[in-house]
This record gives structure tokens, C-alpha cells and sequence, in this order.
């Protein structure tokens, strides 16, 4: 294991020296070439992301992949990383959380209808575990996305899809109300540390909006969802 | 001799799957949703012809019985008279949201169809149901969503008041404790009378009034209800 390490170590060296050398000289750099190095191989995946949603924007797509774990359980209580992405689509904790190998995030907020696609890239390694999440930003704290989705059957070219529905994070009770929102419906507040809904990852019941006997609520009837509200596909491109 | 080996063995093992046709199942269920909960589950595994309720179809009496109050017991006798294998009961009691529960079952060789019903809670006559899946004969694990279904026996008028027998209107209860009181009655009509898609509660926002006892906030939900994981062994 650890000449292994080692040797990639003392290769990386040698290869970003070339580069370095190759790009000081100016013009010919033939003789700087060192193809016969194994090199770390690249492992992609493009993720393409459809907002099925009528007005629910999704918070940047927050792509991560792991070797182990769980972003979420349903009937378990919810990470803070996952809280604090379901509150406000704040991903800075996900991206940070220990068994993270590689993670990535969309370019921004995809709009309702719209789709994005997020590429993301790993070394040497094919047993990835993909894991995605996203907050539906008029909401108290709904998401969607994909938890620990096996990679080791996809070989490049190989795409796989699916519809999803929303979850609830159970960290912030679907009150609808003023200033607890942090979407365009609202502009409210996002992430708060009190727990006051069941604590437990569920799905999501949808919104009721104030045209839908919710009289406190500052959602109309433009912001409910049903399920699915997201298609994700994987593709692996190299 | 090991070329021999090589070759008898896959063929005992295609003998011996052919021979086995009763299976061993451990069933996991997941109430999926975010406010509701789940009576005593039935599960069964029964023959090709048999089944507990069909979407389009009228609910039996038994079926009533279980949508309306959470009573097993008919749909359980009915079940032993054909000789299926049942499971009652498997999570004790309740099934909260969010939560699981395991149970094993052993079918019989004629039992090849699995299905589960539970009442939603709060509901009229709400229920949760797989209809005569085809349990697989190959091993694995396999996994199922489920919708919510309305048996179509009773008005979705969302009164709760400990009304449970087939017959009464109302709904027995709110095991959440998030239900209001004194509603007025969201409808006094079930036009609908087969086993339809369930339309989702609807409820208020009055704790003391209204329409509806049921609450908006907790009680709505949207497919699938539950999740179910088959490992056949």
C-alpha cells in the first residue's frame, strides 16, 4: 500500500513538473513529453437535471460522491449539512461532510422547466456512490435528489435515469408563513438551528397555498408540486 | 471429474429451484409519509386467483371493514379460508410516519401473489395497497411503491369522531393528535363507490371549525404512501 502511494505520489510530481517546464518554454516542448507514465484516470459523469416543477425553483444542483453512506434516511433524523441545504440550499457543509470524495454544484438556480446539466469527475476510481440534492426554494424545507445511487454497473457510454419525488427534511415545521422561506414567493429566512416539525426524514405532502385553505400561508396556488418533481440522468462519459 | 462437477451442479440447482416453488420472504414496509399513520398492516401471499380489492371494482365488506376502521379480521378470515399465508399485524400495532416495520413470510407453493393492505389514518376510508404482485422466483431483493387508495364506501366528509364501523361516517381517529374539532363536514357524498386513487385529504386550517378535522398542514400527502422491500431467499 504504501510504495503504491508512494509511486503515485512521486509520478504526480514528475508530471505537473513537466507541465510546469512545458509551460515556461515557449514553443517546442516534444522532448518534455512523458507518455509512457501511467496517469490517473479520469472518471466522469454528466448529470442532467429537469425541473418538473410549475414554480418551485430548485437551489443549485449539489452533487457529491462518496464510497460509503448516506445523505439521508427515511424515519431518521436529518444530517444539519442535509438540514441546512433543505432550509436554505446552502450545500457548503454537504460538500465538507468526511466520506465526500468529489463533489460539484450546478451554475445556479434552475428555473422551473428548465434543465442543467453538471459534470463531475473522479480519479481511478469506478465504485463511486452518487448522491444529489437540491431544495425546492418555496418551500419551509422540501427537496429532492438522489441518495447513494450505485455507479459500479455504469460503463462509459452507459446512462441511467430516473423520476423523483420531494422529500420533507422534518428540521422546520410547513408553517407556509411569512419570512420562512427563502424563495421568490417569500424572500424569508433560510436555515434555522430549532427543530420544530417531526425531525424525520419523510416524503413531502406538498404545499396546501393560501387558495388551497391555508389562510397563513404566502405560497399560491402556483407553487404546489406533486411527485416526481425532478428527472435526474447519469451518464458516464469517460 | 471436475468437468462433470461443473456440469451436474447447475442442473441439481435448476432441479432443486423447479421443486422449491414455495418461497421465503422477509417483507420491510416503510410508511413513507410525512403526517400519517398506518393500522395494523395485512400481509399475504395467496393464489394467482384471489386478491383483496381491484381498482375499478367495488370494495368487499371485509375490504370495508379495514378501510374504514382498521379491522383485519374479515379480510384475515377470508384469507385462511383459501388457505393463504397471512401475516397480521407485523409492527404491533401503529405504524408511524417515517417508520418501518420487517416481517417473514413462508408461502406455500400455490400462494404466488403477494398483497398488503392498511388503513391510512386520518381518513374515511383510506387505505394503502399492493394487489397480487407476482413474487419473483429468481432470489433478490425487490422493491415496490404504493399508492393510496379510497375504497369508494364512504363519504371523505374528514368528521373526526371515533367513526370506524362500516355504516357510521367519520373517521376513528388522529393518532398524530394534530386534528381539529367541530367541522361542519367537507362533503356528504361518495359518488365514486369502487376503489379509485385516493384524492388526498383535504383539510383546514381551523382547529375549531370549519370544514374538516383533518389538518392541512399535516395530514395532505402526495404517492406513493409506502415503500415496500421483498428479499426473496
Amino acid at each position: 500500500m504504501k510504495p503504491n502511494l508512494l509511486k503515485s505520489i512521486s509520478m504526480a510530481a514528475v508530471v505537473s513538473s513537466a507541465l510546469l517546464i512545458s509551460a515556461c518554454s515557449s514553443d517546442d516542448d516534444d522532448d518534455m513529453m512523458v507518455v509512457e507514465m501511467p496517469v490517473p484516470v479520469d472518471v466522469s459523469y454528466s448529470i442532467t437535471v429537469t425541473n418538473l416543477t410549475y414554480s418551485q425553483p430548485f437551489s443549485p444542483i449539489s452533487i457529491v460522491l462518496h464510497d460509503d453512506g448516506q445523505l439521508w434516511q427515511i424515519g431518521e433524523s436529518a444530517s444539519v449539512a442535509l438540514e441546512k441545504l433543505a432550509e436554505s440550499g446552502d450545500n457548503s457543509e454537504l460538500f465538507t461532510q468526511s466520506v465526500v470524495t468529489a463533489s460539484m454544484a450546478g451554475a445556479g438556480i434552475l428555473m422551473p422547466g428548465q434543465s442543467e446539466t453538471v459534470s463531475i469527475t473522479i480519479e481511478d476510481n469506478t465504485t463511486s456512490l452518487l448522491s444529489l440534492a437540491t431544495m425546492l426554494v418555496n418551500t419551509n424545507d422540501a427537496f429532492t435528489g438522489l441518495n447513494s445511487i450505485p455507479l459500479a454497473d455504469l460503463g462509459v457510454g452507459d446512462s441511467w435515469s430516473k423520476m423523483v419525488g420531494a422529500y420533507d427534511a422534518g428540521t422546520e415545521a410547513n408553517s407556509e408563513s411569512a419570512g420562512t422561506m427563502p424563495g421568490p414567493a417569500d424572500g424569508g429566512a433560510g436555515f434555522d438551528t430549532q427543530r420544530d416539525d417531526t425531525d424525520i426524514v419523510t416524503m413531502h405532502p406538498g404545499v396546501v397555498s393560501m387558495h388551497d385553505g391555508l389562510s397563513t400561508s404566502v405560497l399560491t396556488q402556483a407553487h404546489k408540486f406533486d411527485q416526481p418533481t425532478a428527472k435526474i440522468t447519469i451518464t458516464r462519459t469517460e | 471429474m471436475k468437468k462433470l462437477q461443473r456440469i451436474l451442479l447447475p442442473s441439481l440447482a435448476v432441479l432443486f429451484s423447479q421443486n422449491a416453488l414455495s418461497a421465503e420472504l422477509d417483507i420491510k414496509v416503510t410508511n413513507l409519509t410525512h403526517g400519517l399513520h398506518f393500522t395494523p398492516l395485512l400481509v399475504t401471499a395467496h393464489g394467482a386467483d384471489a386478491y383483496l380489492y381491484k381498482t375499478g371494482m367495488a370494495a368487499s365488506e371485509d375490504l370495508q371493514k379495514m378501510a374504514e376502521g382498521g379491522d383485519i379480521s374479515g379480510l384475515s378470515s377470508m384469507l385462511m379460508g383459501i388457505n393463504a399465508d397471512v401475516v397480521e399485524n407485523p409492527a404491533a400495532g401503529l405504524l408511524a410516519p417515517g417508520t418501518s416495520t420487517m416481517t417473514m413470510l413462508s408461502t406455500a407453493a400455490t400462494n404466488t401473489h403477494l398483497s398488503l393492505v392498511t388503513m391510512l389514518l386520518p381518513t374515511n376510508d383510506g387505505f394503502v395497497g399492493l394487489d397480487s404482485w407476482e413474487i419473483p422466483t429468481t432470489a433478490g431483493t425487490y422493491t415496490v411503491y404504493l399508492n393510496g387508495y379510497d375504497a369508494g364506501t364512504e363519504a371523505n366528509n374528514e368528521i373526526i369522531n371515533g367513526g370506524g364501523m362500516p355504516g357510521v361516517l367519520g373517521i376513528p381517529a388522529d393518532p398524530s393528535g394534530n386534528n381539529g374539532t367541530g367541522g361542519t363536514g367537507v362533503t356528504d357524498m361518495e359518488e365514486t363507490q369502487v376503489v379509485h386513487i385516493h384524492r388526498g385529504n383535504l383539510g383546514d386550517d381551523d382547529a375549531a371549525g370549519g370544514m374538516s378535522d383533518v389538518n392541512n398542514k399535516v395530514h395532505r400527502w402526495l404517492n406513493p404512501v409506502a415503500k415496500v422491500t421483498i428479499t426473496v431467499k
